[in-house]
C-alpha cells in the first residue's frame, strides 16, 4: 500500500498515457466503422466481404501486430501512434458488425414512413436510421471502449507507456503493489469511460429512457452477445 | 384530381399487384380503395407518391405526369398517414408534426408554432406536444399521424389503413373526426382499408378491388349497396348473406335490430316509421339508424 501512496504521481502519469492511447482509438474506431458498417448493412455482397474481412482483422494476435505495424506505416516501434493505429484496427473490427446490426435493427415501418413523407436517402440515414440505431451503437461502443482500455496495456511489452507499464515494471522489479495498482487503475479507467459513454447516450437519446418503441434493445444484453 | 391511366405493376418476383387500372379520383373527395390482402390497394396508394413506380401506364396529378417529378419533392407535397402512425420514435410529438415543413426549409420556430395549431386541429391537447410517441395511446398516435400528414397543407392526403390498429371505439371516434376534418378542409383523400364498413362510412367514391388489382366495382356506397355488380361484390359488401337486411324483433324490454342470421345487430333509435313489431330496416333506412353490433 505504501508503494501506491508514494507513487501516486507515477500512477497518474501512466493513466494519462493510457488515456492518450485509448480515447483517440475508441473515437477513431467509431468514425471509421460507421461508413463500413453502413455499407455492410446496405448490400448483401458488401456485407459478406466487409464482415469477413473485419472478422479476420480481429483474429490477428496483438503482439505481432504491434511489432509489424511500424514497418508497414513507418512509425517508430515505441511511438504511441503505432499503438493507436493497432487499437483502432481492433476497435473497427468489433464496431463494423455492430453498426451493420444496429442499422438493421431499425424498424422497417419507421423507415418506410420516413421515405413516404419525403426524407431523402441521405437525410433519412442521418436523421432517422442512425439515431434509431443509437442504442445498439452505444452498446457496441461500450464493449469497444472496455476492450481498448484493456488491450492498451499490452503495449507496455513493446515499451509504449501505459498503465500496463506498471505490470511489466512491477513484475521485473518484484513489486507486487505496483502490479495490483496497475490492474486496479486499468479496471477503474474502463469503468469511468464506460460510465461517460452511458451518460453521453442518455443525453443524446432521451427517448430511450421513456419506454420507447421502434428500436428497443437493452444495451447490456447486446454487449454480452458481442463479447461472446 | 388524380388520374390512373391503365396502370400495371408487376413486382420483380413476378406477382401482378395491379393490372391495367384506370380511374379518376375527384378533387376534394374521399376515395376509398377496399379489398382483401393481395388486392393491390396499398400498391395503388403508394404509386401516387412514387413509393412504388408502375411497370406500365401513367398517373397524373392535376394533369401533370408524376413520373416526370422528383420523388422526394413530390412526397413532401403529399400528406401520408399509415397504420401504427409511422411516427419517428426518437422525436417529440411536436417535432414529428414539424418534420416535413422543416425538410422543406421552414424555420424551426415557425414549423413548431404551426405544429401546435395542427394539434388543436386534430383534437389533441397541447400538453402532449413534448411527449415521445411511445408515451401516447394508439388513438393519440394516430391523431399525431394525421396532424403530420396535414402539416404541409397538402392538397392530397394518402391514408394507408390508418385506423387498422386501434380498438373499435377509438376507430369510430377517429373516423368521425376524419369526416369532420374533411368537411372543414376538403382535401383529396385516398384511403385504403380492408373494412367495407369503414369504406362505406368514409368514401364518397368506393373502389372495390379483386385479387391482382382488378376493379370489381366503382361507385358511391349507395350505388354499390343497391346494385352489386356481381357475386364477388355482393359477398364482399355482405349483401348476399343478408347481413345488411335487418329487421326488428321484440324482446320484451324493447325492440332489438336483428340480421337475417339471427345475430343481434343493435337497437333502433329515434322515431319508429311504422308501428309493427317486425319491420324491415336497412342500415341507411329512412328515419332509423342501427347502432353498434357490427364493428370489427
Amino acid at each position: 500500500m505504501t508503494w501506491i501512496w508514494s507513487n501516486l504521481d507515477l500512477i497518474w502519469d501512466r493513466t494519462f498515457d493510457h488515456l492518450i492511447l485509448s480515447v483517440p482509438s475508441i473515437i477513431l474506431s467509431f468514425v471509421i466503422a460507421l461508413p463500413f458498417g453502413a455499407l455492410a448493412h446496405r448490400y448483401r455482397t458488401s456485407r459478406a466481404v466487409i464482415l469477413t474481412t473485419v472478422g479476420l482483422l480481429y483474429a490477428i494476435p496483438s503482439l505481432p501486430l504491434f511489432i509489424v505495424l511500424p514497418f508497414i506505416v513507418g512509425t517508430s516501434i515505441r511511438s504511441p501512434l503505432n499503438l493507436i493505429i493497432a487499437l483502432t484496427l481492433y476497435g473497427v473490427a468489433l464496431m463494423v458488425r455492430v453498426v451493420a446490426d444496429g442499422l438493421g435493427s431499425v424498424d422497417r415501418d419507421v423507415q418506410q414512413s420516413a421515405t413516404a413523407v419525403g426524407f431523402s436517402g441521405w437525410t433519412s440515414f442521418w436523421q432517422v436510421e442512425l439515431p434509431l440505431a443509437g442504442p445498439v451503437l452505444l452498446a457496441g461502443l461500450r464493449v469497444v471502449a472496455v476492450s481498448t482500455v484493456s488491450l492498451a496495456t499490452v503495449g507496455a511489452v513493446i515499451g509504449a507507456q501505459s498503465l500496463g507499464s506498471l505490470f511489466t515494471d512491477g513484475f521485473q522489479r518484484g513489486i507486487q503493489a505496483e502490479i495490483i495498482a496497475g490492474t486496479l487503475a486499468t479496471v477503474l479507467l474502463a469503468l469511468v469511460l464506460d460510465a461517460i459513454l452511458v451518460l453521453i447516450g442518455r443525453l443524446l437519446m432521451p427517448w430511450t429512457r421513456r419506454s420507447a418503441i421502434g428500436v428497443r434493445v437493452r444495451p447490456d444484453t447486446v454487449a454480452q452477445e458481442v463479447t461472446a | 384530381m388524380i388520374e390512373f391511366h391503365s396502370v400495371t405493376k408487376r413486382f420483380p418476383d413476378g406477382t401482378l399487384a395491379v393490372d391495367d387500372f384506370s380511374l379518376v379520383l375527384p378533387s376534394h373527395k374521399i376515395t376509398v380503395f377496399v379489398g382483401t390482402s393481395g388486392s393491390g390497394k396499398t400498391t395503388l396508394l403508394r404509386m401516387i407518391n412514387r413509393m412504388v413506380d408502375p411497370t406500365s401506364g401513367s398517373i397524373e396529378i392535376d394533369g401533370a405526369d408524376i413520373g416526370t417529378l422528383e420523388p422526394v419533392k413530390l412526397r413532401r407535397g403529399i400528406g401520408y398517414v399509415m397504420q401504427n402512425s409511422g411516427l419517428l420514435p426518437h422525436r417529440r410529438v411536436i417535432d414529428n408534426v414539424a418534420t416535413v415543413p422543416m425538410l422543406r426549409g421552414m424555420p424551426k420556430k415557425k414549423a413548431r408554432d404551426e405544429a401546435l395549431h395542427l394539434l388543436d386541429t386534430v383534437g389533441l391537447d397541447r400538453s402532449l406536444a413534448n411527449r415521445y410517441p411511445s408515451q401516447l395511446s394508439g388513438g393519440q398516435q394516430q391523431r399525431v399521424g394525421v396532424a403530420r400528414g396535414l402539416a404541409v397543407n397538402p392538397n392530397i392526403l394518402l391514408m394507408d389503413e390508418p385506423f387498422g390498429a386501434v380498438d373499435p371505439i377509438v376507430r369510430a371516434e377517429l373516423q368521425q373526426e376524419l369526416l369532420r376534418l374533411q368537411q372543414e378542409l376538403g382535401k383529396t383523400v385516398v384511403f385504403v382499408t380492408h373494412d367495407i364498413d369503414e369504406a362505406f362510412l368514409l368514401g364518397d367514391q368506393v373502389v372495390i378491388l379483386r385479387t391482382g388489382g382488378k376493379v370489381a366495382q366503382v361507385g358511391s356506397p349507395a350505388e354499390i349497396l343497391a346494385n352489386p355488380i356481381d357475386e364477388f361484390v355482393a359477398t364482399f359488401v355482405g349483401a348476399d348473406r343478408g347481413k345488411r337486411s335487418l329487421h326488428l324483433e321484440n324482446h320484451g324490454d324493447g325492440d332489438i335490430v336483428v340480421d337475417e342470421t339471427g345475430r343481434l345487430a343493435g337497437v333502433l333509435v329515434g322515431e319508429r316509421s311504422s308501428a309493427g313489431s317486425e319491420s324491415k330496416a336497412g342500415p341507411r333506412g329512412p328515419g332509423a339508424s342501427a347502432q353498434g353490433g357490427d364493428s370489427r
